[in-house]
């Protein structure tokens, strides 16, 4: 089988029921911008989806889908998904390899990375090509700073920020084909279980999110969130928070903004009774707009916010979800 | 390589990075890290993960905690830092050439360390604050050909073995390796102690090892090695406050106002 010369080698992560993951569309949007996308994506045999999967892909530009099947997945850490991408690069010899900066995806692209002995770039939030090859933009220090790196030669693997990318690949026809994987056997991780995160309610995911509405430790209980989520709803946003709140139990790890936690750059970014310390605007402050709600004046989210309003968020917060609602209805 | 009883060998990746309260800067000209422009401090991550191995450490005797560091000579005093919360010896690799080393040429640094150490655990933090990439812990566990246990917001260290809840993308994941492994671990885990004047001036008769790239047989300007190179670097102006007014009852209503104004609702 021939693949085509400025062959993008993708790979596509899946959801526990199997589906394409929502960051699929960037990655391949990206891909398409550069060359001509071939996805992989890395199943277990007893899971179904896969024909439905790899339509998915040529709908969102893959010219072709390698299915790789290993028993492995779901059991063994990251090492089988390393085996799959090392032999489908073997077989389409790409310029570039794209992965989500995901978890699981940038672990696999690392690895791979050394594996091959191949550059590797990281958390890229746009790719392009100039006379010399392919270049990658990185945004460091949460935003403060823009970098371009490139690959001094050889193939470049880059991991691509969720929700970064806005290019979308043209719909294509589906090819599928089956991957035969060589294992390495390297010693692996065990998966001895897992457990989903329960999705509570249909919300946008954080960072992929036009809207995302934060809070912080102020909020004071757990009880109190469903002040946040009503609001929340009304904008159809994504719920975030401060690390002091995921500290007192208020949200899951999952939902925490910032340094340590997602960095996101929604249209809007709501933060309700967050201070804006440096660690938590390092994962915000690129938000086109920012709208905040603090009682302190001096609060240092206000020297980023396009609006703030001082003053108290369990009064603010209510009237404020009516209005939304009263403006749409 | 211990077998299941042997006390084990543990060796912590620290980072000396710029103090994240502060701000921080990149070199315009070289893109790295300006390291004098702002306060230099043990990464936080690196803190908590020396923290979990010390505690293992004083529950297990005979457990050996080394930290282990790549980065430049002032790196020390993350060292010293490293000892006093209770790592038993250092190493040190610095070397100006490798100044601005790319994730690939980092992580074959630290395997090799980490090989000459003879260390049956790799313990490291998820991702350091100033790079955030979060791969060298995996690089690590591919170059060494060690399974990695990744990401870990609980971690037990026990009979041959290395287990722990992974936060994962969808989901936690209970996982186990065996070892010899290389673990991460993310903020989940307790900050570290904060040394006693005791154990800061125990601290300072405690060796430190310092290598160079060459003492670990590596070879840093290997003509057949691709490396990841910066480009280009450039500061975007700091992002201005715009409107900030006092609640007078009516904050909520504004506030919808200045959304539908801006076409967000
Ligand atoms: C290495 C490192 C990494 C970190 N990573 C992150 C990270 O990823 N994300 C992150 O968020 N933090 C991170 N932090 C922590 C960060 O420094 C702050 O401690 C944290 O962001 C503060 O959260 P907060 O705004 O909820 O709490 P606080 O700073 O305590 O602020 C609470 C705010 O609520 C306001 N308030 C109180 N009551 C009300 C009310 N009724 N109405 C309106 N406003 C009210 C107060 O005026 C105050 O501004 C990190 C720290 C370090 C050292």
């Amino acid at each position: 089988m021939n693949y085509p010369d400025d062959a993008v080698l993708v790979l596509l992560d899946l959801t526990p029921a199997g589906e394409l993951h929502s960051g699929a569309a960037g990655l391949l949007g990206a891909a398409a911008a550069l060359g001509s996308p071939v996805a992989l994506v890395v199943t277990d045999p007893a899971s179904g989806g896969r024909a439905a999967a790899a339509d998915a892909a040529a709908g969102l530009g893959a010219v072709r889908t390698l299915v790789a099947e290993s028993a492995d997945m779901g059991r063994a850490l990251t090492v089988p998904a390393v085996d799959a991408l090392a032999a489908a690069a073997k077989l389409v010899g790409p310029e570039v390899v794209l992965v989500s900066h995901s978890i699981e995806g940038r672990e696999v692209a690392a690895r791979f990375a050394a594996r091959a002995k191949a550059a590797l770039a990281l958390d890229a939030v746009g790719v392009t090509r100039d006379e010399e090859g392919v270049v990658v933009r990185h945004s460091a220090f949460g935003g403060a700073y823009e970098t371009e790196s490139a690959a001094s030669f050889g193939t470049l693997v880059a991991t691509i920020r969720p929700g970064a990318i806005e290019e979308r690949g043209e719909d294509r026809p589906a090819a599928a084909e089956t991957l035969t994987v060589e294992p390495s056997g390297l010693p692996a991780t065990t998966i001895a279980s897992f457990e989903g995160r329960a999705e509570t309610s249909s919300r946008p995911a954080l960072r992929e999110a036009g809207t995302v509405v934060s809070f912080g430790v102020a909020l004071g209980s757990p009880d109190k969130l469903a002040l946040i989520e009503e609001l929340a709803d009304s904008l159809d946003a994504a719920l975030g928070a401060s690390r002091a709140a995921v500290d007192e139990g208020y949200a899951p790890q999952s939902w925490q903004v910032g340094q340590t936690g997602v960095s996101v750059s929604p249209d809007l970014y709501l933060a309700v009774g967050i201070s804006g310390a440096i660690q938590h605007r390092v994962g915000m402050q690129t938000a086109k707009t920012i709208v905040a709600i603090n009682k302190d004046p001096e609060a240092p989210i206000f020297d980023i916010a396009d609006f703030g309003v001082v003053g108290d968020q369990f009064a603010i917060v209510p009237q404020l979800t009516e209005a939304i609602r009263a403006k749409k209805a | 390589m211990s077998s299941l009883s042997e006390p084990l060998r543990i060796a912590v990746l620290v980072k000396e990075v710029p103090d994240t309260y502060g701000e921080r800067h990149l070199d315009l000209e070289t893109g790295l890290v300006d390291r004098a422009a702002s306060d230099a401090v043990l990464d936080e991550i690196g803190g908590r993960a020396l923290e979990a191995a010390v505690s293992h450490a004083e529950a297990n005797a005979g457990t050996e905690v080394v930290a282990l560091t790549v980065g430049p000579e002032s790196a020390a005093e993350a060292l010293r830092e490293a000892l006093a919360i209770g790592a038993d010896r250092a190493v040190h690799v610095t070397d100006p050439q490798l100044g601005g080393a790319d994730l690939g040429l980092t992580a074959e640094v630290l395997a090799a360390a980490v090989e000459r150490l003879d260390a049956d655990l790799v313990l490291a933090g998820n991702q350091s604050t100033d790079g955030l990439g979060g791969v060298i812990p995996a690089m690590l566990a591919e170059l060494l050909g060690r399974p990695q246990a990744t990401n870990l917001d609980a971690i037990g260290i026990g009979a041959g073995e290395v287990c722990g809840t992974r936060a994962s993308d969808h989901g936690t994941m209970v996982v186990r390796a065996s070892l010899p492994a290389v673990a991460s671990i993310t903020d989940r885990l307790p900050d570290p102690r904060f040394p006693s004047f005791k154990s800061t001036s125990a601290a300072k008769k405690k060796p430190i090892e310092t290598l160079a790239a060459a003492d670990l047989g590596v070879a840093v300007e290997d003509p057949a090695a691709p490396r990841s190179i910066l480009i280009s670097v450039a500061a975007r102006p700091p992002r201005a406050g715009g409107m900030k007014i006092d609640d007078e009852g009516d904050g909520g209503t504004r506030i919808a106002e200045f959304l539908a104004q801006n076409r967000l609702v």
